[in-house]
């Protein structure tokens, strides 16, 4: 644990909707293009991820994975409150 | 404070002129066909969306349902019967000009978009002997398999196909651009439209449009009564910037709204209660046709309109004994009789019965074909679905021939929301149109789900492209007016206003959307009388005098979201102004008024329609049927599309 106490100037967000994985994105921004709600903006650096400016104004519409060319770099999640749940039927028959 | 730099440069108060002969206000489902229509007129088209059009609007990643598609060759029900029905289901309170506009034109604009290449019908054969399936044409339907009327289709395919059409036609598409306001001639409110303004979204530079003639295509109100700060974007079905900004410059500059009153208690927002779209248990559009189960594994028997209780899974596709053809989806909330499709059995009824909770969709025992065709390409190709629901859930393991999928609540909207939690949905309110789909205001045309009683995707792709041919007429008589330059200062003030106030002082968007959506629970709620509507309208009067003036935003990004809560604060009031004006009760528009729960007479069975003029609001009234003869008056203002002509 480290006992730094140095904080930035901000709390953690009600959601993430977006995840990217700063190992495989490339940085080329088809997400930030795309995306009409416009949450993203282009990360400070070329060639490195787009920052996630405004979570809470994502409509979940999945457009920003469809284009992206990088298989995994980026990930939407819903919400932990909207998490539908399944079970295997072979279950409920028992 | 930590600080970053704002990625694009700041070009607050620099204007960009541009001038088109057909202006398109929006790039979503209507837009993008009035654009091609305009386009194969022959006229010089600007599009101006607030997202990136490739993919905006509410059928940008998608779309399962191609409704009302009465003209393909294997429908067995005629545009007249289908707009007929969708009337008397609404007591009359519908769109009959616009509907249909769908129901004649909606199979051509299909087709259209296979030309583009959309994906249409099973090219692949996939679904070989379905029932749903149509051997010849591989065409697939949904719902009704008898009568034909609503297809199946590759949705996420569509709007990708648009885009690239518009671009050969060499449309001119401004992206991240909110339209803020409408321009007339000498700037007079009710005075012919000969432009609009906007927003960079990013840069804040400042647009004016110059135009001929000019086609809303801005969808229709939202977060009125429904915000949440923290979700912004899942407060209503429809996206995040889709709020009613084109209600409110309309209003503004004079043009004429109806059945604006209307608005259901809430169905649909995941900000609150309900599960994503299509994502959790349910039996209806996308996954019409699934099994329901309770937690034993018992099956919860679906019936006809009539009670009959069907016993096998085909029938759940077939109209009842005597009935001609049944209507699910959409524009269907609570069906007539008439038109009444199968369905399970009252959850309630069943847990008196001793069924279990919870209820789950069941998809196992299914004929493969029906399973296929829910999960993979109705969950898959429909709007939100693709990535969050059918790749995601596919990632966490979900196997449709095994997993069942929990319900929450009856129905699609998996919850159920308060009396005054209210949205407009279904069949709201919104531009008075005329059979050129004109507005009340010379050069002002509207399409798509801005209209007055609309919805659907294949409603706004034919809307789109009728107001495209009647634009471009009028396009091809009138020329540009240069626009007043008191209309397009005084906007600019407007707009860039905030930007000046101190932020440690002021109050930013989110804290006035909240603000209005409390009031508008309420003072015009589900319990509506003149004193509480009279009391919430002083309120957002104040608002707009004492609040407006005090708020900020940090970048353009910002501005745009505050200048969309400066007209959800518009349309807000349009919708007490409306409410005041009917004086009765009605089941159908969904409106209780407890200081008269009379129900409608026939005398008060009637539009009322608002707009304003000097600043004043005007009211107006107009028989529900005033559009005359469907067919007749189609007829009469489309000899030229009727003549093979369809492409030009
Ligand atoms: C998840 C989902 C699934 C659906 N599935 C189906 C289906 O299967 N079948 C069906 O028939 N219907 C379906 N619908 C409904 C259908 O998508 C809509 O009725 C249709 O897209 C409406 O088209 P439109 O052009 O009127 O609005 P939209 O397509 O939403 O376009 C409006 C456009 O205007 C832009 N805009 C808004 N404000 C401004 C501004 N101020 N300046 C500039 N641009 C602005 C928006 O960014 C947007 O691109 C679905 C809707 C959703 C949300
Ligand atoms: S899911 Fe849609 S709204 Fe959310 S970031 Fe991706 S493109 Fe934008
Ligand atoms: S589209 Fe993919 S690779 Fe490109 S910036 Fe976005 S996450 Fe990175």
């Amino acid at each position: 644990m480290s006992e730094n106490q140095n904080m930035p100037y901000t709390e953690m967000p009600a959601s993430k909707p977006i995840v990217i994985d700063a190992g495989k994105c490339t940085g080329c921004n088809s997400c930030v293009e795309i995306c009409m709600v416009d949450l993203f903006i282009p990360g400070p650096e070329r060639g490195k991820p787009p920052v996630v400016l405004y979570p809470g104004e994502c409509w979940y519409c999945g457009c920003c994975v469809m284009v992206c060319p990088e298989e995994g770099a980026i990930t939407l999640r819903h919400p932990l409150m909207n998490q539908a749940h399944w079970v295997e039927k072979a279950e409920l028959l028992k | 404070m930590q600080e970053f730099k704002w990625p694009y440069p700041l070009d607050y108060g620099k204007e960009e002129k541009i001038t088109a002969d057909v202006l398109i206000l929006g790039g979503g489902i209507a837009g993008c066909m009035a654009a091609i229509s305009a386009a194969r007129k022959g006229q010089k088209v600007v599009v101006v969306e607030k997202g990136a059009t490739k993919m905006s609007g509410a059928g940008g990643s998608g779309c399962d349902h191609w409704e009302s598609a009465a003209t393909n060759p294997c429908s067995k029900v005629t545009p007249e019967e289908l707009t007929q029905a969708m009337l008397d289901d609404n007591d009359g309170y519908n769109n009959g000009i616009s509907h249909y506009i769908e129901c004649r034109e909606g199979y051509d604009r299909l087709l259209d978009i296979e030309k583009m290449g959309g994906k249409i019908r099973d090219t692949e054969d996939e679904f070989v002997g379905a029932a749903f399936r149509d051997e010849a044409t591989k065409l697939m339907f949904a719902y009704d398999y008898e009568n034909k009327i609503t297809l199946r289709v590759w949705g996420t395919t569509f709007k990708p196909a648009m885009y690239r059409e518009m671009k050969k036609l060499g449309i001119r598409i401004v992206d991240r651009v909110m339209v803020t306001s409408l321009l007339t001639q000498s700037g007079n409110q009710g005075n012919r439209c000969i432009g609009a303004t906007g927003l960079h979204t990013r840069t804040g530079k400042f647009y004016i449009f110059s135009s001929k003639s000019t086609i809303m295509c801005l969808s229709r109100p939202a977060r009125i009564w429904m915000f949440s700060s923290d979700h912004t974007g899942l407060c209503e079905f429809r996206p995040t910037q889709c709020i009613g900004d084109g209600h409110a410059m309309g209003w503004r500059i004079g043009a004429e709204f109806t059945m604006m009153e209307k608005s259901v208690r809430t169905e649909f927002s995941a900000a609150g209660r309900s599960y994503p779209p299509y994502g959790a248990g349910n039996n209806h559009n996308s996954w019409y046709g699934a099994s329901i189960i309770d937690s034993t594994g018992k099956e919860i028997p679906y019936a006809d309109r009539d009670g009959k209780i069907l016993k096998s899974v085909e029938e759940r596709f077939l109209p009842a004994k005597g009935q001609k053809f049944f209507m699910k989806g959409g524009s269907v909330d609570d069906p007539k009789h008439a038109i009444e499709g199968p369905e399970t059995l009252p959850f309630g009824d069943m847990l008196k019965k001793g069924y279990k909770l919870p209820f789950y969709a069941d998809l196992t025992t299914l004929p493969d074909t029906e399973r296929r065709a829910i999960w993979g390409m109705m969950i898959g190709e429909e709007g939100k679905t693709r990535v969050p629901v059918y790749e995601n859930y596919k990632k966490a393991g979900f196997d449709p021939t095994k997993h069942v999928l929990q319900c929450y609540g009856t129905g699609w909207t998996s919850a159920s929301f308060l009396p005054q939690e209210r949205q407009l949905f279904g069949l709201p309110g919104g531009f008075l149109n005329d059979w050129e789909l004109k507005t009340n205001i010379e050069g002002l045309y509207a399409a798509g789900d801005c209209l007055y009683a609309s919805n659907c995707y294949g409603h706004a792709a034919s809307t789109g492209y009728y107001a495209g041919r009647h634009a471009s007429a009028y396009a091809l008589k009138e020329g540009i007016i240069e626009p007043d330059k008191n209309q397009t200062e005084a906007e600019k003030k407007r707009i860039y206003a905030p930007l000046q106030n101190n932020p440690e002082t002021s109050i930013g968007w989110k804290e006035l959307n909240m603000g209005i959506s409390k009031t508008m629970q309420n003072y015009c709620g589900d319990a509506k009388s003149d004193d509480l509507l009279n009391t919430g309208l002083k309120i957002l009067k104040n608002y707009e005098k004492d609040v407006v003036p005090a708020t900020f935003a940090y970048n353009p990004h910002e501005l745009m979201r505050l200048l969309e809560v400066f007209d959800i604060l518009t349309v807000s009031q349009m919708i007490i102004y409306a409410s005041l004006a009917r004086k009765s009760s009605s089941k159908v528009l969904c409106f209780n008024r407890i200081d008269n729960e009379q129900e409608e007479t026939e005398n008060d069975r009637r539009l009322i329609t608002l707009r304003l003029a000097e600043n004043k609001v005007v009211y107006d009234e107009k028989p529900l049927d005033f559009f005359g003869d469907l067919k007749d008056n189609y007829e009469k203002f489309n000899q030229d599309y009727m003549g093979g002509k369809q492409n030009v």
